[in-house]
């Protein structure tokens, strides 16, 4: 590892002041940034821990809409969001094992936005809204292609706001070395009609399968599916699985999704 | 240089270290508990874990820094008051939970996490608890043998191997 300063501010305004210094970076639970900071592939000159704002972390809801602060573990998502957004707890409790649980966090996800990671096919299928230190941005418009987002530099997610939908799911077909998804699904039915997220397929990260979404959205069951099949096209093509085996699962999940949905 | 106090094992320590000063170094180098190892420092083995104000982490894919006003429990603090093993660590020798023993200080501090969140968990369950302990030597059986044992469960129906 190159070497840096380190900070740990208290507050988020000294947080947002401290990433406008020159070559600052947030450091969320670590889980992801540290190896890459093992493999000098970052050299921030000052990383700035947001692990000390008490303000990023936690899960409320009100109002049918379940808020998680930026700075919130897998394993706090897990055990409490289970009563409010089930699909959603499990989804977070199911990344990686419980240590990396136990630090890594939804913002630090987000804002990564590896190509497999679980949490973005949740926050674009639920329709959710990341929330910034400046604005609040829309899930269609957050996502901009393999680990590139809406933010900007030095923009902080403080929460994420998910409608809590009608029903949901998400199941994820595990890379077995990696535990990240092969392929996932997050299926959701919210009141605007259904959203399908796929993650780990495409080269360009995750994204809605827009054929599913209208057949679901007439009826809202697995044989709504039968006939439909993702293209290939443009999708991740490595030793661990060809773009046709993703796209053949991708069909699978989705069914698999909708009826665990129920 | 950051300025450090947490507690390891119940003692109050107090360090400047470097800012990218990782928790494996600080407790192995600058405390010398050399009990927290190092297998992959790459977040994938398990034998770093350590616990943060109760939770299991891996101390490779931590800052000392991020540790400042923390308690902090490593496998030498594991044992009784009166340096006897402490129960998993017992059942861990009972059972042959270990061969090498490289990866056991991981075991031992992520099958505490797990009992204390689950006080009798299934053979599935604790075999889903370890996904991020990886173990070279035993297969793992005796190791989750151990743990059932521990927990307070039987264990004589399930033969050894
Ligand atoms: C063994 C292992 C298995 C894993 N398995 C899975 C899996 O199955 N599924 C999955 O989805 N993920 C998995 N992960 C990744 C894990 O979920 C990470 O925790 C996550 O991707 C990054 O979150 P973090 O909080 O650790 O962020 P960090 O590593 O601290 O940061 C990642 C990036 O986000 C930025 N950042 C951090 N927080 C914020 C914020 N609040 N606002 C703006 N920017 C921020 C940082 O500057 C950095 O660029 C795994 C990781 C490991 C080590
Ligand atoms: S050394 Fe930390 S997980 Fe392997
Ligand atoms: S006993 Fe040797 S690695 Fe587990």
């Amino acid at each position: 590892m190159y070497s840096f300063d380190f900070v740990r501010p208290a507050t988020l305004d000294e947080a947002v002041a401290a990433l406008a210094g020159e070559e600052a970076q947030a450091l969320g639970g670590g889980q992801t940034l540290i190896p890459t900071l093992k493999q000098r592939l970052a050299s921030p000159a000052t990383l700035v821990s947001l692990g000390g704002i008490a303000a990023l972390k936690g899960v409320s809801s009100s109002g049918g809409t379940l808020t998680v602060g930026g700075g919130t573990t897998h394993g706090t998502v897990a055990a409490e969001a289970a009563s409010v957004y089930p699909a959603l707890a499990k989804l977070a409790g199911n990344i990686g094992d419980p240590a990396v649980r136990n630090r890594g966090t939804i913002g630090g996800s987000l804002a990564n936005n590896d190509p497999s990671a679980c949490y973005p096919s949740a926050v674009l299928a639920s329709n959710a809204t990341v929330v910034t230190n400046t604005r609040e941005i829309a899930a269609d418009d957050y996502f901009q292609g393999l680990f590139t987002t809406a933010l900007e530099p030095g923009e902080i997610i403080t929460a994420v706001k998910f409608p809590v939908p009608q029903k949901a799911a998400y199941i994820k077909f595990e890379q077995p070395a990696s535990r990240f998804a092969l392929v996932g699904v997050f299926v959701a039915k919210g009141a605007d009609g259904v959203r399908v997220a796929v993650t780990g397929a495409s080269e360009g990260g995750v994204f809605r399968w827009s054929e599913a979404e209208a057949a679901l959205s007439s009826n809202f069951s697995a044989g709504a599916l039968d006939g439909l099949s993702a293209s290939a096209d443009g999708l991740i093509n490595d030793l661990h699985g060809s773009a046709a085996y993703r796209a053949h699962l991708i069909g699978v999940l989705t069914k698999r999704a909708v009826a665990a949905a129920g | 240089m950051v300025d450090v106090t947490m507690k390891v094992n119940g003692k109050t320590v107090t360090k400047s270290v470097k800012g990218n000063m990782l928790m494996t170094e600080f407790l192995r180098e600058e405390l010398r508990l050399t009990g927290t190892h190092v297998g992959c420092d790459t977040s994938q083995c398990g034998a770093c874990v350590i616990h943060v104000n109760g939770n299991a982490v891996k101390a490779c894919t931590m800052f000392a820094g991020e540790c400042a006003g923390a308690e902090v429990t490593t496998i030498e603090g594991m044992a009784n008051k009166d340096g006897s093993l402490n129960v998993i660590q017992q059942a861990f020798q009972d059972h042959h939970g270990l061969q090498c023993g490289f990866c056991t200080p991981g075991m031992v501090m992520s099958a505490s996490a797990l009992l204390k969140e689950n006080p009798k968990p299934s053979e599935a369950e604790i075999r889903h608890y370890l996904e991020g302990n990886i173990c070279r030597c035993t297969g793992y059986h005796n190791i989750v043998k151990a743990i059932l044992a521990a927990s307070g469960q039987d264990v004589s129906a399930i033969a050894a191997e």
